[in-house]
């Protein structure tokens, strides 16, 4: 990125940084974790250990990062090199980005801009201008996309409700700053299983690796008092929901299933899976060592805050996650996708010249779909 | 307190050793004592079944001795085994052994848990039957620390739901099912309410088969091997024979596993391959020797290639710098989760795409 351009972003993510201090608080148990920053054009900054609020913010204004982590790690030395640090335990993460969810409306706001010669086009396998397949897709997720990321929330708290025993006030809820939300679950019994155990839980979670046995079809002796009752509770009541959508059909359905036979329940069982497992990206809860973006820091994928969401139906990150100034400012757009920021539309762009707020700028530039004229 | 029937059940958990002394009788008698031979004899017998991978048949029957004698019998075999296997120090052995020993307390331990079990209703435990069910609850918590439980106990603890059903936490769970590699294992495939997973008596202690198997392992590990008993020499000299038996040769094919084809097909092709697909591949040839300059130039195609940072990433992986550990291939469970896994007939059950192609001769 050119120096203009991250001169004026790191201007006003310190902008924003100074004026919401309130807004950005250490997690509890603060020096047992490893705090790490990136700034723009540079690598990863890592190992750190923040005692308060305060350390934390004057390292904000000192390094003006474009992204700040946190682990979700307890460590006894989390400023040592990795295999030194001693890990504890480890807080339950999840990750949901309205990217994973195969949603239709995507192809309609992808861009694609081409790593040889920069050209950006909605054309998403090959640049048309040079021809090059070495395309950054860049999205500019439309209220479908968050909507959807929304039910996926709401999804994985019914399984870390009901079937994993984790009280509500445990589990907290965030916006991610770009295109989706961030589950934290804490004091569980979960704290101290590894990546491999948590590997399991995600495979639980995303109704993956299921067999027909499970759900009460059998390859031999078959029984149809195996297969779920409506009301039952976990996956094989949430199956049955899904398949015999009413308790009256369920007999019906059963004696469909039962002359299927076995392989086409398997075929059915991976359709289910996909319509109502809980999207999650898989790598982030195995990761025990991940540093996790800290909530109340800018997402530099869009200069949206990463911000707890009260009451997640209503949340809407296009106008509550958006902090930066309205200070006009001056830049060339190529943008051919039109978005909302704040309850105003931008766009469609095409190589113009324009004057617009900060926090629209910071959000096409983040994107690199603008530049400072 | 265990009783004898139950020291014979389960001789590894308390001090065997001191029944012997309470019984009157020291260990050195066995190698002597023509009347005592039966019992050396049965011991060895112990260790053989064992070593071929079967278990021996104690004279318990059910949860009745045949007879008071065998009771005694029964204990100081098992002590004798291990005085016979500490005397050869075959570690193969002493694993088969413990295996064995564990197997054999598995059947016990299964039998005790679901001692109440009627599927028609509610029953009524007695106090010897809700003692026997207790123990074995208790023996679990004391080899693997899993505190298990029963749902739907009433307050009296006296009535149970009948159901073969006993309750794990989650976590308890998953720190051991993942050892397993049963797709009935896996967490998904188990019925799971309110932080706990249900499990047959036998799913159960299937579990913590393992640690008892670890269990009974330490016992004989950190018990005192003996000076040679008189007597004895004879038998710790087909021991020493026996486990000559178990050395085994591996070739190797070369042939590479499919999910690690799948993934240089990909970036052959200049598709994007992601980061836990990289993360394998580099692993996985770093593994079969390949050097950081012969895996580089793979990467070449990849749509974000940057050969700087290649580099460092894979000398990385390889420990040549940062940290200095070297990364492995993950397994075959994690690759399916990231889905990387494009398993073949050949496969067969591998756990690590680095078992790929590897036969024992």
């Amino acid at each position: 990125m050119q120096e203009t351009n991250i001169q004026f972003l790191e201007d006003s993510f310190k902008k924003y940084y100074f004026n919401h201090f309130d807004q950005i608080k250490v997690p509890e148990r603060t020096s047992e974790r490893e705090f790490g920053y990136q700034k723009f054009n540079s690598g990863m900054t890592r190992h750190i250990v923040i005692k308060d609020d305060k350390e934390l913010h004057l390292m904000l204004i000192q390094n003006a990062p474009s992204d700040v982590y946190c682990s979700n790690a307890y460590y006894t030395f989390p400023n040592s090199p990795m295999n030194e640090k001693d890990w504890k335990e480890a807080d339950l993460i999840f990750d949901i980005d309205a990217k994973d969810l195969n949603l239709s409306c995507r192809e309609s706001h992808t861009i694609s801009i081409c790593n040889e010669c920069n050209e950006v086009s909605k054309n998403l396998t090959r640049c048309l201008k040079c021809n090059s397949s070495k395309l950054e897709k860049k999205s500019l997720p439309c209220k479908n996309c968050i909507d959807a990321s929304k039910t996926e929330v709401s999804k994985l708290s019914e399984v870390l409700i009901d079937d994993l025993a984790i009280d509500r006030e445990n589990i907290q809820v965030y916006f991610s700053g770009n295109e989706g939300f961030h589950v934290y679950v804490y004091n569980s019994q979960f704290q101290q299983i590894g990546s491999r155990e948590r590997s399991e839980l995600v495979d639980y979670i995303s109704l993956r690796g299921a067999i027909p046995e499970t759900f009460g079809m059998k390859k031999l002796k078959q029984n149809r008092a195996s297969f779920p009752d409506f009301d039952e509770k976990g996956w094989r009541g949430r199956f049955s929901k899904q398949v015999f959508g009413s308790k009256s059909k369920r007999s019906k359905i059963i004696t469909e299933l039962l002359s299927n036979g076995y392989s086409s329940f398997q075929k059915m069982l991976d359709d289910v899976s996909e319509n109502i497992g809980v999207k999650i990206d898989p790598n982030v809860t195995m990761d025990i060592h991940r540093i996790f973006r800290l909530p109340g820091s800018i997402n530099s994928k869009s200069g949206l805050a990463k911000i707890h969401c009260d009451d997640l139906s209503k949340f809407d990150p296009y106008t509550e996650a958006s902090f930066l100034s309205d200070d006009s400012v001056e830049v060339f757009a190529n943008c051919p996708i039109e978005f909302r920021l704040k309850n105003k539309k931008f766009g469609p762009y095409i190589n113009e010249k324009i004057t617009m707020p900060t926090f629209a700028a910071v959000y096409m530039i983040c994107k690199k779909l603008a530049r400072i004229a | 307190m265990l009783g004898a029937d139950q020291i014979a059940k389960y001789p590894f958990v308390k001090d065997a050793g001191q029944y012997l002394k309470d019984q009157g009788f020291k260990i050195e008698q066995f190698g002597i004592d023509l009347d005592l031979k039966p019992i050396v004899e049965k011991a060895f017998d112990r260790i053989k079944i064992a070593a071929d991978g079967k278990i021996y048949k104690s004279d318990l029957v059910g949860d009745q001795v045949s007879t008071q004698a065998a009771l005694p019998r029964e204990i100081f075999s098992f002590l004798l085994a291990i005085v016979l296997l500490k005397l050869s120090g075959r570690n193969t052995l002493i694993k088969r052994f413990a295996l064995a020993e564990a197997r054999r307390a598995e059947k016990h331990l299964e039998k005790d848990l679901s001692i109440s079990d009627n599927p028609t209703g509610n029953v009524i435990l007695d106090d010897e039957q809700k003692s026997i069910r207790n123990m074995a609850a208790k023996i679990i918590k004391e080899i693997s620390n899993v505190e298990i439980s029963k749902p739907k106990e009433t307050d009296e603890g006296n009535y149970t739901s009948g159901q073969d059903e006993w309750l794990v936490n989650v976590s308890d769970y998953l720190t051991r099912s993942i050892q397993f590699h049963e797709r009935e294992w896996k967490l998904i495939n188990r019925k799971v309410e309110n932080g706990k997973v249900y499990l047959s008596s036998h799913q159960t202690v299937r579990l913590i088969r393992k640690e008892l198997g670890a269990y009974i392992n330490s016992k004989i590990s950190i018990a005192k091997t003996p000076e040679m008993i008189p007597g004895l020499e004879n038998y710790v000299n087909k021991l020493i024979l026996l486990a000559k038996k178990f050395v085994t040769f591996t070739v190797d094919t070369g042939e590479y596993p499919p999910c690690i084809k799948h993934a240089t097909e990909v970036l052959e092709k200049g598709e994007n391959l992601p980061h836990s697909g990289r993360f394998m591949l580099a692993t996985f040839l770093l593994s079969k020797g390949q050097s950081v300059q012969q895996i580089a130039p793979l990467f070449k195609n990849a749509p974000d290639y940057n050969e700087r940072v290649t580099l460092y990433q894979l000398n990385h992986l390889a420990g040549t710098s940062g940290s200095g550990t070297q990364y492995t291939c993950p397994s075959c469970e994690k690759l399916k989760t990231q889905d990387l896994c494009f398993a073949i007939s050949e496969c067969d059950n591998i756990i690590n795409p680095l078992q790929f192609g590897r036969k024992k001769k």
